[in-house]
C-alpha cells in the first residue's frame, strides 16, 4: 500500500460514550455512524439508538458558498465551449478572461463571508466564518499565481508586472494605513508615515510613494535638495512597457543605467542626513538586508520575492523564477521551523509544477471545487500533459467526477452535477446512470426534471425506472389518469395493460366507471398490449346484473370496445406486433 | 439590454411574483416575492428592487434585488400568489395551502392561516401543484386530482370537487369569477363552474392526437375567451374556449417543458413563457391591422421568429385578437430570447408593466426592468 501524504484526521463524535465499539457504513460522501451492542470493558451497558452522519465536507451547506458552487457552474459550462472553431493562439485572451471571472466570484464570496463575520454575535460561527475566509483567500491566491504564470504566461519583462499587480491585489493592508494616516492632522509626522511610504516603495508603486514624500519634504524645507533628488531617482525608475517598441534588451540597458545612478547616490551619501531616505535609496538598489528589514511590512516571502525581482531582477525569465523563490524562502523563513502548505503549493508554481500544485492543493482542502476547476482550466489551456492515472482516467476528469460526485450528495446542487459528468467523456455517463436513480422523487414535478435530464441522454433504462415508479405510486394512490400518464411516457406497453385491467377491474366491482374522462378521451397515443380483447371487455359488459343505468352503461362500454379497438388497431398498424 | 445581472440566491427558485401595484398609480412594481425548492429548508422570501436614488437607469439593471425578510416553508413552494398587497398564498409539496402576512413595519413574514394537507391521499401526502386567488377566494389543485375552494377569512374549507381529475391537475386559472379553469397530465383542459354543485366540468378540451400533459395555463387579460397553455414538450397552445375543443393556435415554442405562460397584464400583445431548456421568450404579435407592426429585439438577435402555426378550424377571421388568428402570413409573431444562453431550467416568470422577474434551477434570479412593450 502505498504512504499516506499526510497524517489521517481524527474526528471526535460527541455523542458515543466512550468506551463504545462503534460501526460504521461508507455512503456517497459520508459515513453512517452508531454503536454497536458489543460491549467493551468497562462501558456502560445502556447504549444509544442513534445514527450518527459523519460529513467530510460541510461546504456545500454553507448558503454563501452555494452562490460560488452555481456561479462557477456557469463558467465551467460556458468554458467548455469556448471558441471551437478559434485556433489556439488567439483562445488565450479568453481563457485569461474566464480565469479572472472565475477568480471574481471567488472574491465576492470572500467579501460577503467576511461581511457576515464581521455581524455575526456567535464566536464559533465568527472563527469558523473567518477560516472560510482565509481559506478562499489562500486560493484566489494561489489562482491569481497559477493564471499570471500557467494561463496568461507572460515572458519576462511583462512577468515582474504581472507578479507586482498579484502582490500589489493580496495585500491590502497597505490603503488601510494610508487612509489612516492621511486622515490624521500631520500625516507627516504621523507614526506611521514612513511605513506607508516604505510599503509604496517595497511594492513598486513610486508615484504614490512620491505624493507622500513631498508632504514630508513641505516640512522640512531645508533639505529640499535631498527629497528632490529622491523624487527624481524615484520618477526615472523605469517599469517595463510590453505594449512599446522597447525590446527587452534596451529596457535592460537603461534600467542598469538608472540602478548606477541610485548606486552613485548612495555612495555620495547624498542622503546620509536623513536616515529614513537613506533607507529607500538600498531598496532600491534591492539591498538584501534592507528589505530583510521590513519583514513585518512585506509580511510573507512571496511578497520579498517579488521586491526583490523588481531592484534586482526586473527582467527575470519564467524559467529562472524557480531559484529566486527557493532562496528568497530560506531568506524569509529562517525564524520559523516549518513551512505551510501554501507556501509549498507556491513554492511549486514557481517551479511550474502544476502536477504537484493539484496534488498539494488536493490533500489540503476538504472540497475539490478548486481544482476540479482549475485543472479544467488549465487542460484547456493544454497545459496538462495527459497524465494518465494508475486509475480511471485523466487528471481532470477524474477531480471533475469527484467533485460532481459529492455535488450529487447534496438535495439540492445535484443539477449542477449533471452538467460536469456530460463533460467527462469516459466516465461521466456511467457515474450519471448510477448517481441519478438515487434522487428522491417526492413530487411530479422533480420527477419530470430527472426524467428530461434521463431522456436528453438516451437512459431508458433509468427513464423506464423512473417512470415505473411514479406509475406505480399513482396506481397505489388510485390515481389511474397519473400512472397512464406516465407509462406514455415511458412507452410503457406492459404498464398500460396493467392499469387497463385496472381500470375495468374497478368497472366490474362498481358497476361504473370511476374515471369516465378518461375513456371519453382516449386518443391514439394509448398503447395496449394484445391481451386486451375484446372478449375480455365482452366478458366484462356481460357479468353486469341488469340495471336501470343500463343502456347508459352498455353505451359506454360499447364506447370503451370501440376506443380500445381503435387504438389496438392503431398500435398493431403502427408497430406491427406489440410485445407484451 | 445587453447583460442580465443574475443575483444568485442559495436556493433553486420555483416561484417568483410581483407584488401588485395599484392600477391608478403609473409606478412600476418594486417588490416581489420567491419561492424555492427542493431545500432541507424552503423560505418564501421577499425582495426590493427600490429606485435608489435614481441613479442612471441606462442599462435597467441597477439596485440589485435587496432581501427584505424571508420565512421557513414546509415543503416545496410548488405555487405562490399575492392575494393582496400584505398577503400571499402558497402551495406545498406537502399537500398544504398556506396563507403568510407581511409586516412592513417590522419588515416580517408570519404565518396567518394554514389548510395542512388540503391536498392528500389516504395514506401520503399529495402535493399541491397549483393555487390561485381572487379575493377572498382562493382555488387549489394537486396531484390528488382535486379541487378544493377556500375563502381567506374562513378557518375550514369552503367546497372539494373530488376526483375532479384522474390524473395531475398542474395548473388552474380564473375564467370568470365563478368560473376556473385546470390543466392536467393527460392533455385536457376543463372548465368548471363553481356555482353549480356536480362534480363534472362543464366542457373539456383538449388537443387531437398525442395527448401532450400540460403545466401552465393563463387567460388573456381582456379576452375571456382566450386562454393560451403550455405543455410538456414546450408547445404553446392558444384556445378559444368559447367554440373550438381543439386549439386554435400550436407553436412550437421550447424544447421541453414549459412551466409558465403569461399574457402581459396591460399589453397582452405580449406574451411570455419560461422552460425547463433554460429559455425565456417574449412573444410579440401584432394584430392585422394597420397599426405597424413594432420590431423589438430583445437581449439576443436569436433566430427564432414567427414559429409555424395551425390554421383555425373554423377559419374564424373576424376575431379581434392577434393571438386567435393563427395565420402567421397575416400576423407578425416575433420570439426573442431574453436570458443568456445556458442557464438551467427557468421555473417561473412574472412581467409586470415594464418589469420581469425570473428565477432558475442554478439559483438565480434576473430582474429586467425595461421590458419593451
Amino acid at each position: 500500500m502505498e504512504e499516506l501524504d499526510v497524517e489521517a484526521v481524527v474526528t471526535e463524535i460527541p455523542a458515543v460514550s466512550t468506551g463504545k465499539h462503534m460501526g460504521f457504513a461508507w455512503g456517497p460522501g459520508d459515513i453512517l455512524v452508531y454503536e454497536t451492542l458489543y460491549k467493551a470493558k468497562g462501558a456502560s451497558s445502556s447504549g444509544s439508538s442513534l445514527i450518527h452522519e459523519v460529513r467530510k465536507d460541510e461546504d456545500i451547506y454553507s448558503p454563501i458558498l452555494r452562490k460560488l458552487f452555481n456561479e462557477s457552474h456557469h463558467i465551467f459550462v460556458g468554458l467548455q465551449t469556448v471558441g471551437e472553431d478559434v485556433p489556439s493562439k488567439n483562445k488565450k485572451p479568453q481563457f485569461v478572461s474566464i480565469s479572472k471571472n472565475y477568480r471574481s466570484v471567488i472574491r465576492a464570496c470572500m467579501e460577503e463571508l467576511q461581511q457576515l463575520a464581521v455581524l455575526t454575535k456567535d464566536a464559533e460561527a465568527a472563527t469558523r466564518l473567518g477560516n472560510q475566509v482565509s481559506i478562499l483567500l489562500a486560493i484566489e491566491l494561489i489562482w491569481n499565481l497559477c493564471e499570471v504564470l500557467f494561463i496568461d504566461a507572460a515572458p519576462a519583462g511583462s512577468l515582474l508586472l504581472h507578479l507586482l499587480d498579484w502582490v500589489r491585489l493580496h495585500k491590502a493592508d497597505v490603503d488601510e494605513k494610508t487612509r489612516e494616516v492621511l486622515q490624521s492632522e500631520s500625516p507627516a509626522e504621523h507614526h506611521n508615515y514612513w511605513d506607508v511610504v516604505v510599503s509604496y516603495v517595497l511594492q513598486g508603486r513610486v508615484e504614490e510613494a512620491r505624493q507622500m514624500l513631498v508632504k514630508q519634504a513641505n516640512l522640512h524645507p531645508a533639505a529640499r535638495g535631498m527629497f528632490k533628488l529622491m523624487d527624481k531617482l524615484l520618477s526615472k525608475m523605469p517599469f517595463y512597457n510590453p505594449r512599446s517598441t522597447q525590446t527587452l534588451t534596451e529596457f535592460d540597458v537603461i534600467w542598469r543605467h538608472w540602478h548606477e545612478e541610485v548606486d552613485r547616490c548612495l555612495q555620495d551619501n547624498s542622503f546620509s542626513s536623513n536616515q529614513h531616505l537613506e533607507f529607500i535609496c538600498k531598496i532600491l538598489l534591492g539591498d538584501e538586508d534592507s528589505l530583510l528589514e521590513c519583514k513585518d511590512l512585506l509580511g510573507t516571502w512571496y511578497h520579498f520575492l517579488v521586491t526583490r525581482l523588481l531592484f534586482c531582477h526586473p527582467t527575470v525569465k519564467p524559467t529562472d523564477l524557480h531559484y529566486y523563490a527557493q532562496s528568497c524562502m530560506t531568506m524569509f523563513l529562517d525564524s520559523r521551523s516549518v513551512s505551510e502548505p501554501l507556501d509549498s503549493i507556491l513554492l511549486a508554481s514557481f517551479e511550474f509544477d502544476i502536477h504537484q500544485v493539484i496534488k498539494d492543493c488536493s490533500i489540503v482542502l476538504n472540497n475539490w471545487w478548486f481544482v476540479a476547476h482549475l485543472t479544467d482550466l488549465l487542460d484547456h489551456c493544454k497545459l496538462l500533459q495527459s497524465h494518465n492515472l494508475h486509475f480511471g482516467s485523466n487528471l481532470r476528469e477524474f477531480l471533475l467526477l469527484e467533485y460532481a460526485s459529492g455535488l450529487f450528495t447534496h438535495h439540492s446542487l445535484w443539477q449542477l452535477a449533471v452538467d460536469y459528468f456530460d463533460h467527462c467523456p469516459e466516465f461521466g455517463r456511467v457515474y450519471l446512470e448510477l448517481q441519478i436513480e438515487r434522487v428522491p422523487l417526492e413530487t411530479e414535478r422533480k420527477a419530470l426534471k430527472v426524467l428530461r435530464v434521463c431522456e436528453e441522454r438516451q437512459m431508458s433504462e433509468q427513464v423506464r425506472s423512473i417512470c415505473k415508479i411514479m406509475a406505480t405510486r399513482a396506481l397505489r394512490n388510485n390515481r389511474l389518469g397519473s400512472a397512464l400518464s406516465w407509462s406514455i411516457r415511458a412507452k410503457d406497453a406492459a404498464f398500460a395493460t396493467l392499469i387497463s385491467e385496472r381500470f375495468l377491474q374497478d368497472y366490474s366491482t362498481r358497476g361504473t366507471f370511476s374515471d369516465l374522462d378518461l375513456i371519453d378521451n382516449l386518443g391514439p397515443s394509448m398503447l395496449l398490449s394484445n391481451r386486451l380483447t375484446f372478449s375480455q371487455v365482452a366478458a366484462a359488459a356481460s357479468e353486469k346484473k341488469p340495471r336501470q343505468e343500463d343502456d347508459v352503461e352498455q353505451t359506454k362500454v360499447e364506447l370503451l370496445r370501440l376506443a380500445l379497438a381503435r387504438n389496438l388497431a392503431t398500435a398493431i398498424v403502427k408497430e406491427g406486433t406489440v410485445d407484451t | 439590454m445587453e447583460s442580465v445581472n443574475a443575483k444568485y440566491v442559495s436556493q433553486k427558485v420555483s416561484r417568483t411574483r410581483w407584488r401588485p401595484v395599484s392600477v391608478s398609480s403609473f409606478q412600476q412594481p418594486e417588490i416581489f416575492a420567491t419561492g424555492s425548492w427542493d431545500n432541507e429548508d424552503n423560505k418564501v422570501s421577499l425582495w426590493s428592487i427600490g429606485n435608489y436614488g435614481g441613479l442612471g437607469m441606462e442599462d435597467g439593471f441597477e439596485g440589485d434585488p435587496q432581501l427584505l425578510c424571508d420565512i421557513k416553508h414546509d415543503g416545496d413552494v410548488l405555487d405562490l400568489q399575492f392575494l393582496d398587497q400584505e398577503r400571499i398564498v402558497t402551495a406545498s409539496s406537502t399537500g398544504g395551502v398556506t396563507i403568510l402576512r407581511h409586516h412592513p413595519n417590522s419588515q416580517t413574514l408570519s404565518v396567518s392561516h394554514q389548510w395542512e394537507r388540503a391536498h392528500r391521499y389516504p395514506c401520503d401526502n399529495a402535493p399541491c401543484t397549483s393555487v390561485v386567488c381572487s379575493s377572498p377566494e382562493i382555488v387549489s389543485v394537486g396531484e390528488d386530482g382535486r379541487i378544493v375552494v377556500f375563502r381567506a377569512d374562513q378557518e375550514g374549507v369552503c367546497r372539494v370537487i373530488e376526483n375532479a381529475d384522474s390524473s395531475t391537475i398542474h395548473a388552474v386559472t380564473y375564467l370568470r369569477t365563478t368560473e376556473v379553469l385546470t390543466v392536467n397530465s393527460i392533455g385536457q383542459l376543463k372548465l368548471w363552474d363553481l356555482r353549480q354543485q356536480g362534480g363534472s366540468p362543464s366542457k373539456i378540451l383538449s388537443l387531437s392526437g398525442d395527448r401532450v400533459p400540460l403545466h401552465c395555463v393563463d387567460r388573456h387579460p381582456n379576452q375571456q375567451h382566450v386562454v393560451a397553455t403550455g405543455g410538456q414538450d414546450g408547445t404553446l397552445c392558444i384556445w378559444d374556449v368559447r367554440e373550438e375543443s381543439s386549439p386554435v393556435a400550436l407553436m412550437e415554442a421550447h424544447s421541453a417543458e414549459m412551466w409558465e405562460v403569461h399574457f402581459h397584464p396591460t399589453n397582452p400583445d405580449h406574451l411570455f413563457t419560461c422552460s425547463e431548456d433554460g429559455s425565456l421568450l417574449h412573444w410579440e404579435t401584432s394584430s392585422h391591422s394597420d397599426m405597424p407592426s413594432l420590431l423589438h429585439e430583445g437581449s439576443r438577435n436569436s433566430g427564432v421568429t414567427s414559429r409555424s402555426a395551425m390554421a383555425p378550424a373554423g377559419g374564424n377571421k373576424s376575431l379581434i385578437s392577434a393571438w386567435l388568428s393563427g395565420d402567421s402570413s397575416k400576423s407578425c409573431l416575433k420570439t426573442s430570447h431574453m436570458l443568456p444562453s445556458q442557464t438551467l431550467s427557468v421555473n417561473s416568470l412574472d412581467v409586470l408593466g415594464q418589469c420581469l422577474v425570473c428565477g432558475t434551477d442554478g439559483e438565480a434570479i434576473f430582474v429586467n426592468r425595461q421590458v419593451l412593450v
